[in-house]
């Protein structure tokens, strides 16, 4: 792309997590293509997004600018501030020449964490770096959020983005940096300019570069073997005065009181054994015993 | 509103310049431009920025505020109009069915200084309880409906809309889509006119809606009608772009920027007002082209309107009735009808993303209460606000969401209903109370219902980006104001037992609740504690899990903080958690949580 003379729609979709400055990156690009002269639109939609849920801004330049957001599979510059949400978008990039710039930093909702299950994973997507590079024309996995961590500011860490996406693109460098520097807090300017020429640099290395602290995060992290339990819990109903502590406080909530004022196991599949009930109940009515199945040799 | 945008009223932009600006600013601007004077809104996504933008433009010139909800926003501009100056309001599209009732009427007197308002859907439902198409309250309420597709457009036909509203004597909508509203692009500027005030029109017949007024003023309605579908036909807001004429294509808005993006070929009617519409200048169009397609989000408004003039028009036969359309949706719903190759999409990546859904905020205070909801095990009647997102897990305690207000009366037909076992609640927040709760809770009062009403005040207006309202002392541009004391005001409706409670202390929510839940009648419990994020953005020393002592219990996981996460530490087969630092604001709340005492503060 560089170098070659604009005379179609360029498309680049910027995305990532409620909070981490997608609309930042995606304005300052907007800002630049319009001070060279181009017709620009940047389209995003706020609302829940901000909460924590997925965001995400589209930014199209060229002579004239349609459609404000870019269709399914035209996207020539996929940039990801985080792991997972830059794969939720990847069937938009464009298969033979887009190219994908990602953070490795993932950031894991409390909903990817609700299967309790012995030895359950979160529910975060399972693709590595390698799978996913080997797949894209171009593309550059780095950990851009340790890198601005490195500088002294994690939250630089878009700007380090900025630096990558500048080497796929055809602005001057000082144009980037210019308008970078009017965005950010006045007291940010300087770590925001090392940490774009650090992006910057680090992307010139290749078309296709995975960081060493990237390659092999996203596999499964634990090998850890959890051996099979059967929790057995019972409870002494004649101790059981009814104050329903074990029922509120039981976080798989599978307690109840029943008919005769007695806590009593409702629904057993969810217990998790942790034994909370037992150690709260200020009576002891209840013990919860955990006992490994004993495994078929092998 | 954000300290930002608050700081940013001091010199408008001068005319000439061109600046990228969002659907909403470009709004707002063509407002002041206009030589608007007033203007008052609610908020609602996605029409929030645009009286956001417009406190923006000196005091001197325009007149500002936020207003109760959209009926009072709507009756204080139909003041203003009255009283001969431009006014101005907003609203997203369920604003609309809030404020129809002044609207319905107020179309039968006209205007006597221009009277805009805009109107924000949101097709696709991107933060919404629906995605009704209010071209058709256009139609029902007989007003012109103007639909820009850009930022300069959004400019412009506001100022038109203004003229208009005048030269045809009724209000006149601006209508806008998420979309529209939060996509930027170069808007060139104009200079603000000064239209010189009217005065005060004294006309009983035309002001004064009693019956006999009424039946005089609908015939000069349909009139309006008729003059305004002659004048649209030679007037340049619809134009007609000459192309291929083996199909032509009628759209307008935001669609007609995705059929030039898939069709640049084709010809095209573009209309600027999709009611009434400009019979002649269509059926000249039509008798030029082979096949006529109509290209519209959401209801088949004209594709309706063509049948009925007798034009064999298609439409909703390709085009979906719902969701937001895309580049992709006209371009697959054109294949559809024989005019485009299908797409192929050669994408190799065919894996399930995560889900990543909408949380409350790291230490918002509506998660303990929601907690202490589900832990009593309550029917709970909720209402709209970030609150909503107790639905799911793991707060999940929310039952009903009808409308903005339903809450209150909803519980009291289900307490009157006499099925339900659980104690009934109702939750409301305190923007949504101030806009709708007050009538229901008198109602919950006088007809003696035995209900519990939980107020979360947590003193914004949140869910739309933290705007203010009568309970925080503040107007729209910042100025003090006097503030609504919630205990007060529900004690003068009649409310006997009411208790304030800190939403951070979860042992005396539950209690409280409890208490108030025995009470037989209407008892209120109102959590205080300010939203994390407006109008500051409160953070404290952050928290931390002592990894040795925590039991993987997950108790602290069932708030959903979204600061609190699984560490790479096991017990017994369960994860132990981890906060994050950045995103911990300190509220505590699953330190009280933790039996085995593994939360503290960082040192
Ligand atoms: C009739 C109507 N107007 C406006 C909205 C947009 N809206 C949704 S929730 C909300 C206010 C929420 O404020 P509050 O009740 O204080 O709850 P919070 O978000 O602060 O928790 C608004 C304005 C709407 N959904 N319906
Ligand atoms: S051990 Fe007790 S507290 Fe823990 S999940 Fe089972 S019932 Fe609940
Ligand atoms: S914006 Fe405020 S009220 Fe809404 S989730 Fe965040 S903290 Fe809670
Ligand atoms: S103290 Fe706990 S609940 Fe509060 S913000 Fe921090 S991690 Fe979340
Ligand atoms: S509540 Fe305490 S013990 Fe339980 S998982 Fe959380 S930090 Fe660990």
């Amino acid at each position: 792309m560089m170098g070659e003379k604009l005379n179609r729609t360029m498309n680049v979709l910027i995305v990532g997590v409620g909070g981490q400055g997608v609309i930042m990156v995606s304005k300052v690009l907007a800002q630049l293509c319009q001070a060279d002269g181009h017709d620009v639109k940047q389209s995003e939609v706020h609302g829940m997004a901000k909460r924590g849920g997925g965001v995400f801004s589209h930014v199209r330049f060229g002579p004239k600018v349609w459609s404000p957001t870019i269709p399914e599979g035209e996207v020539d510059i996929l940039v990801a501030l985080e792991w997972a949400e830059g794969l939720r978008w990847l069937k938009h990039l464009k298969p033979d020449t887009g190219t994908f710039i990602a953070d490795c930093q993932k950031i894991v909702p409390p909903f990817a964490c609700r299967n309790r299950k012995r030895g359950a994973e979160p529910a975060y997507a399972p693709q590595t770096p390698e799978e996913i590079i080997e797949q894209v024309h171009a593309g550059y996995v780095m950990d851009a959020t340790g890198m601005a961590a490195n500088l002294g500011n994690a939250r630089a860490s878009n700007t380090v983005l900025l630096g990558a996406l500048s080497t796929v693109l055809d602005f001057p460098e000082e144009a980037w940096v210019e308008i970078i520097a009017a965005t950010v807090p006045a007291k940010s300017v300087e770590v925001n300019r090392a940490a774009f020429a650090e992006g910057r640099a680090w992307a010139m290395g290749g078309e296709k570069r995975i960081d060493v602290t990237a390659s092999g995060l996203h596999k499964a992290h634990s090998e850890v073997h959890h051996p099979q339990v059967d929790t057995i819990l019972e409870i002494t109903e004649e101790w059981c005065k009814g104050c329903d502590i074990c029922v509120k406080m039981c976080p798989e909530r599978c307690l109840r009181l029943n008919d005769r004022l007695k806590a009593e196991l409702a629904l057993p599949d969810l217990c998790t054994g942790c034994q909370l009930c037992a150690w709260l109940c200020p009576d002891q009515a209840i013990s919860v015993t955990n006992i490994p199945v004993t495994e078929p040799a092998e | 509103m954000t300290e930002a945008l608050r700081q940013t009223a001091a010199e408008p932009s001068p005319a000439g310049a061109a600046r990228p600006l969002t659907g909403n600013e470009a709004i707002a601007r063509g407002v002041w431009e206009a030589g608007a004077r007033v203007a008052a809104a609610y908020p609602g996504t996605p029409s929030t920025e645009i009286l956001e933008n417009v406190a923006t433009y000196p005091a001197s010139d325009i007149h500002a505020q936020w207003s109760t909800n959209e009926k009072t926003g709507m009756d204080v501009a139909i003041g203003a109009s009255f009283a001969g100056v431009r006014a101005f309001t907003a609203m997203k599209h369920v604003g609309l069915n809030v404020a129809a009732d002044a609207l319905m009427s107020f179309s039968y007197i006209g205007v006597n200084g221009g009277l805009v308002i805009a109107i924000c859907d949101d097709p696709g439902i991107h933060s919404s309880q629906n995605e009704q198409d209010s071209r058709i309250y256009a139609r029902f309420a007989q007003v012109p409906v103007l639909e820009p597709s850009d930022g300069q457009e959004a400019l412009d036909f506001t100022r038109q809309a203004f003229d208009l509203s005048e030269q045809f004597d009724t209000p006149v909508f601006v209508r806008s889509t998420t979309r529209l509203s939060h996509t930027r692009s170069a808007v060139v500027m104009g200079a603000r006119e000064t239209p010189a005030p009217r005065a005060f029109a004294e006309n009983p017949r035309k002001n004064v809606m009693i019956p006999a007024h009424a039946r005089m003023q609908h015939g000069v309605v349909l009139e309006r009608e008729r003059r305004l579908k002659d004048w649209l036909a030679d007037n340049p807001l619809n134009r007609v772009e000459p192309g291929d004429t083996s199909v032509g294509i009628i759209t307008s808005g935001i669609p007609y920027t995705y059929v030039k993006e898939v069709m640049p070929d084709a010809s095209v009617l573009k209309l600027g007002v999709t009611w009434p519409l400009p019979d002649r200048l269509i059926r000249d169009f039509c008798a030029g082209v082979e096949r006529v397609i109509v290209v519209e989000e959401l209801e088949p408004l004209i594709e309706d309107a063509l049948k009925a003039m007798g034009i064999p028009a298609e439409g909703k036969a390709f085009f979906p009735r719902e969701g937001e359309f895309s580049p992709e949706v006209v371009h697959d719903a054109l294949a559809r009808a024989g005019l485009l190759v299908p797409r192929v999409n050669a994408a190799p990546f065919e894996f399930a993303p995560m889900v990543r859904p909408p949380v409350l905020c790291a230490g918002c205070p509506h998660a303990a209460c929601f907690m202490a909801l589900r832990a009593l095990d309550a029917r709970v009647a909720g209402d709209i606000g970030c609150y909503t997102l107790a639905v799911v897990e793991p707060l999940k305690s929310i039952d009903t969401c009808v409308s903005m207000g339903s809450s209150i009366a909803n519980a009291v037909g289900m307490a009157k209903a006499g099925t339900e076992t659980k104690p009934i609640v109702a939750t409301i927040g305190d923007s949504t109370f101030l806009h709708s709760g007050i009538p229901p809770l008198i109602d919950a009062v006088y007809n003696g219902a035995d209900i519990t009403v939980f107020l979360l005040d947590n003193h914004i207006t949140a869910m739309t980006g933290g705007q203010d309202h009568p309970g925080t002392g503040r107007t729209l541009r910042g100025d003090p104001a006097p503030r609504v004391d919630f205990v007060d005001l529900v004690k003068s409706l009649g409310v006997s037992w009411v208790q304030k409670v800190d939403s951070y202390d979860t042992a005396t929510l539950q209690r409280t609740l409890r208490e108030a839940m025995a009470h037989k009648g209407v008892s209120v419990v109102i959590s205080d504690r300010p939203c994390v994020l407006d109008p500051v953005r409160i953070k404290g020393p952050a928290m931390e899990v002592e990894q040795d002592s925590c039991i993987a219990c997950q108790a602290c996981m069932n708030l959903g903080c979204p600061a609190i996460t699984w560490s790479e530490g096991w017990h017994e087969g369960r994860h132990k958690v981890k906060i994050d630092p950045e995103a911990c604001i300190g509220c505590s709340l699953c330190a009280q949580l933790c039996t085995s005492h593994s939360i503290r503060p960082i040192h």
